[in-house]
């Protein structure tokens, strides 16, 4: 069982997310447009790549970076079998964000946040329940265009956060931001896409993992 | 334990069903269960009757007979059903040993109406798919209008019941919006069925007054009859046809039965009306409450019978007149604290 778990921490791509993507795939998607330069956040500086036409673009390959890092994350995560909770706030991609995560037998959320459900779990729902392991933002802000209270009540509680971080988003107390756009339709289905790719992956692999244990 | 007695629909409902963590754990009820089945046998011992054929309706008799009570509320009285009717629904414990939940919307906090939601925008999207499906094959899209007089929407409580959740009134007039939004797309028929789960039919209210023929009695003479009430006097009349204008009243004639005048005009304002004083004859006969009730249950009474011998238009203006028209009114009761049923007591100053 030690082995099991312990295993996939020696490698540094213990599930191969670096073949999921390419920076064609991420360029195709438009994932490099951000806001116009007025949005602009301040600690979004250095992920940005240069301003065209009052229009910023972001770096993509820290984008690939950040990117393999947090899919690296979510496999190591659902391999141990975390409960990973997707977090939205944009109505359009609502519909397709409680797809992905049924498919991949995780949660949603992508409706208003009541203030203690991460906080007051225990009055809200219940006792012994059981809070979500991994936090996924697809969009760091609210329907107010505010950072949205799920990323500090989620460093409150001590659960990490992996975040799409804009041009007009705080990447601060994300755990692995990734820098990239969140207002594209095509965009937010390759993110959705990879996400799904990585659980079901991670997954997979738990349970042969399980099953070679079981057969020794 | 606390134990909760069913309630009527009018005092407000606290749907236990919504309301937090368990109030009854399965056990509990399992519990009740058992004990209602053994208390059945023995009460069909009691009543001796076979234990094996004891219905809930042999147990509703038997329990009036053993206990019987003049309480006005029949939901007060004594009463032994089944566990499952007197505890409401709960909602079980929604994760798993490991901890993880079942339902993929669980941390929304309202998952079974956010998941209803989820469903019913997925049946919008299939919609718009299939007609740009058609629009691209260049087949016309199907034009089915359904009716919508007939049905109603689920109320909110009723859907509360359906979800076993607590609902705000955004969140219903926001799935009603939804609902209706599909509505308006040319449907098919998968979205008939998912949408006639939340429609009710509503039986039409309005029932269009039939006006009976006319009956002819053994001489070929046309007569037709009406029935009216005004406070406790009940009446019914018969108007016969090519008559002079007699009024019989419970075999007596009309001068000596309504000695006022008043009375009189009365039960000549149908047949004055409709310029027909001296064309029929009426026999009536007529029961309970005073003077003038009787001589306004009498008017009613002709009036109705008299619509089967005018036409349409006329039977309208007879409504419009008033002679149609049941009176409500009755004597209203003496209020504590008054003395009477408006007049208050002498108010003194000192």
């Amino acid at each position: 069982d030690d082995k099991l778990l312990s295993e996939p921490l020696s490698h540094p791509d213990f599930f191969n997310v670096k073949e999921l993507f390419s920076l064609k795939d991420l360029f195709d998607a438009r994932v490099h447009l951000g806001h116009k330069k007025g949005c602009r956040h301040r600690f979004m500086e250095p992920y940005i790549f240069g301003c065209r036409l009052d229009q910023d673009i972001i770096d993509l390959d820290q984008t690939m970076q950040h990117l393999q890092l947090a899919l690296n994350f979510t496999a190591h995560i659902a391999y141990r079998k975390g409960i990973i909770l997707f977090i939205s706030r944009k109505r359009q991609f609502c519909h397709l964000v409680e797809s992905t995560a049924r498919e991949c037998g995780e949660y949603a959320h992508t409706r208003y946040w009541q203030g203690g459900l991460l906080t007051n779990a225990h009055i809200q729902f219940g006792s012994g329940v059981r809070l979500p392991d991994l936090l996924i933002f697809l969009s760091s802000l609210n329907n107010v265009f505010e950072p949205h209270v799920a990323i500090r009540d989620a460093a409150k509680m001590n659960i990490p956060t992996v975040g799409v971080v804009d041009t007009n988003c705080n990447p601060c107390l994300i755990t692995y931001p990734i820098p990239g756009n969140d207002d594209s339709p095509t965009a937010m289905e390759l993110y959705c896409k990879l996400f799904r790719m990585t659980i079901i992956r991670a997954k997979d692999k738990r349970r042969q993992n399980e099953a070679f244990d079981e057969l020794r | 334990t606390l134990k909760l007695i069913y309630t009527t629909a009018t005092v407000q409902r606290k749907n236990v069903g919504a309301s937090g963590p368990e109030k009854y754990t399965e056990a509990f009820i399992k519990k009740q269960i058992e004990e209602f089945n053994l208390g059945k046998r023995h009460l069909a011992n009691m009543m001796g009757e076979d234990p094996e054929t004891f219905t809930q309706e042999d147990i509703d008799r038997a329990i009036a007979y053993l206990f019987p009570s003049g309480l006005f509320d029949k939901q007060a009285r004594p009463m032994m059903k089944h566990p499952t009717q007197i505890f409401p629904e709960q909602r079980k414990i929604q994760w798993g040993e490991d901890g993880r939940p079942f339902h993929f919307l669980f941390y929304t906090g309202k998952q079974s109406y956010y998941a209803l939601m989820h469903e019913t925008y997925e049946k919008l999207l299939d919609v718009q798919k299939n007609q740009d499906q058609l629009t691209a094959q260049d087949l016309p899209p199907q034009k089915e209008k359904r009716n919508l007089a007939g049905s109603r929407w689920l109320t909110k409580i009723e859907l509360e019941e359906m979800l076993l959740e607590k609902l705000s009134d955004d969140d219903y007039s926001r799935f009603i919006q939804l609902l209706q939004k599909l509505v308006t797309l040319p449907c098919c028929d998968i979205t008939e069925k998912y949408i006639q789960k939340f429609s009710k039919e509503v039986p039409a209210q309005l029932q269009k007054v039939v006006i009976e023929p006319l009956k002819y009695d053994e001489q070929g003479v046309a007569f037709s009859t009406g029935e009216g009430t005004r406070k406790t006097a009940r009446a019914t009349a018969v108007v016969y046809d090519n008559g002079t204008g007699k009024i019989t009243v419970n075999g007596i004639d009309v001068l000596h039965y309504f000695p006022v005048l008043q009375d009189r005009e009365q039960l000549l304002f149908p047949f004055q009306f409709l310029d027909r004083v001296g064309k029929h004859d009426m026999v009536c006969t007529v029961s309970g409450g005073g003077r003038s009730a009787q001589a306004g249950a009498i008017r009613l009474a002709s009036a109705k019978a008299l619509r089967s011998f005018v036409t349409e238009k006329e039977v309208e203006f007879m409504r419009q007149a008033g002679l149609l028209t049941y009176d409500p009114r009755v004597k209203e009761r003496k209020k504590p604290g008054q003395e009477g049923a408006r007049r208050k007591f002498t108010w003194k100053k000192r």
